[in-house]
């Protein structure tokens, strides 16, 4: 593509706005409403701020199927959505409301456990098994990954429990922060240590 | 594959400018809306290779002819409007004297302008989006344009030169 290949012809349309941003909000808008009316809004997303930093929500038509700490990079968390589920991914924050408010209300000490429908399609085997797990620990309580081994049947795979956390699609929501070291430091964390340490002092403090 | 996203973030807006060059302010927003939407729908099995700009103001292009042909058709009042900006036709303003030239040219020279001088594509390009060959889409973008710095360019510089 070349710009104008004459001087001057662009300067016929100047006034005809290069970006209109009140417009190319309004049929966003329009757009996401009439995908969702067809079915065709595979993956909608949003953001939201926490004091674990800002989060990204991603959604299928399943439910939650993505959270995405900033230091994991929210583009790159989008761009595999797009190749793993379905490129068809808009913002649509209306979609995630639900998510968003229960989210708000565990940060806020409000809320001890999540009641959203969750698409786990990004983890398979063993670490689906892990994740499976991890709800049964309960708010405020950790476990050890051995324990976390011995409880999905697999009692030296503590190094695998250590990776399905690490991998995590699901953290907050699915919460790996409650996987401890045997000696009760707080080992690696998706959203980092800081993470980490807020959201047991969080549950801790309840 | 990029999240489809990331496509409206970086050509809604040319394909909006080229919708309104094409179809005027009325129907610019509803053109937009169904390119975006059917190009969704196909998004998936698009051509990782292609050219993603030229595949959108194609899809505008079909919209465009649709929208034009169900005009002529359209014998007796929708009974439902849609909701519109209004079509003030501002002189001095796109809706105003530009869209009033740009109506005036023949559609193929509309087209072949917006598709060119404004968005950018190639002779060749555009005659990939209109139909036709490549000769007779720099023709019909030479005349269009030819006529509008006639018809519209005086009109604009006259308001300067007349004060």
């Amino acid at each position: 593509m070349n710009a104008t290949s004459e001087p001057k012809a662009g300067d016929l349309f100047a006034t005809l706005p290069a970006v209109d941003e009140e417009a190319q909000q309004r049929l966003h808008d329009r757009l996401v409403a009439a995908a969702e009316a067809e079915g065709v809004l595979d993956v909608a997303y949003r953001t939201i701020d926490t004091p674990v930093g800002t989060l990204l929500l991603a959604a299928t038509d399943q439910g939650l199927v993505r959270v995405v700490y900033e230091r994991e990079d929210h583009d790159k968390a989008l761009q595999a959505l797009a190749v793993k589920v379905s490129p068809r991914v808009l913002s649509a924050p209306g979609r995630l409301d639900g998510v968003a408010r229960e989210i708000e209300e565990y940060f806020g000490g409000r809320r001890t456990a999540f009641d959203l429908p969750l698409d786990f399609r990004l983890a398979r085997g063993f670490r689906l098994g892990v994740l499976a797990h991890l709800p049964e620990i309960a708010y405020g309580h950790t476990e050890s990954y051995a324990q976390v081994a011995a409880a999905t049947g697999h009692p030296n795979a503590v190094r695998a429990v250590g990776t399905a956390c690490a991998t995590n699609p699901l953290p907050v929501v699915v919460p790996c922060h409650r996987v401890v070291r045997s000696d009760g430091s707080f080992g690696g964390y998706v959203g980092g240590p800081d993470a980490k340490r807020t959201l047991l002092t969080l549950e801790a403090a309840a | 594959m990029k999240p489809f996203e990331q496509v409206v973030a970086e050509h809604g807006a040319t394909v909006l400018r080229v919708c309104r060059a094409v179809l005027g302010p009325v129907d610019a927003e509803d053109a937009w809306s169904e390119t975006f939407l059917a190009a969704l729908k196909a998004y998936p099995d698009l051509d990782p290779d292609a050219n993603v700009e030229a595949w959108l103001v194609t899809i505008a292009h079909r919209k465009a002819i649709d929208v034009r042909r169900a005009e002529a058709r359209r014998a007796v009042p929708v009974d439902e409007v849609p909701d519109r900006p209004a079509s003030r036709g501002d002189p001095g303003t796109w809706n105003g004297d530009l869209w009033s030239a740009l109506k005036a040219l023949p559609a193929k020279q509309r087209h072949t302008v917006a598709y060119h001088y404004l968005a950018g594509f190639t002779h060749q390009e555009v005659a990939g989006i209109v139909g036709g060959s490549e000769a007779a889409a720099r023709r019909a973008a030479a005349d269009g344009i030819a006529t509008l710095r006639r018809t519209y360019a005086s009109t604009t510089t006259d308001q300067g030169e007349s004060r």
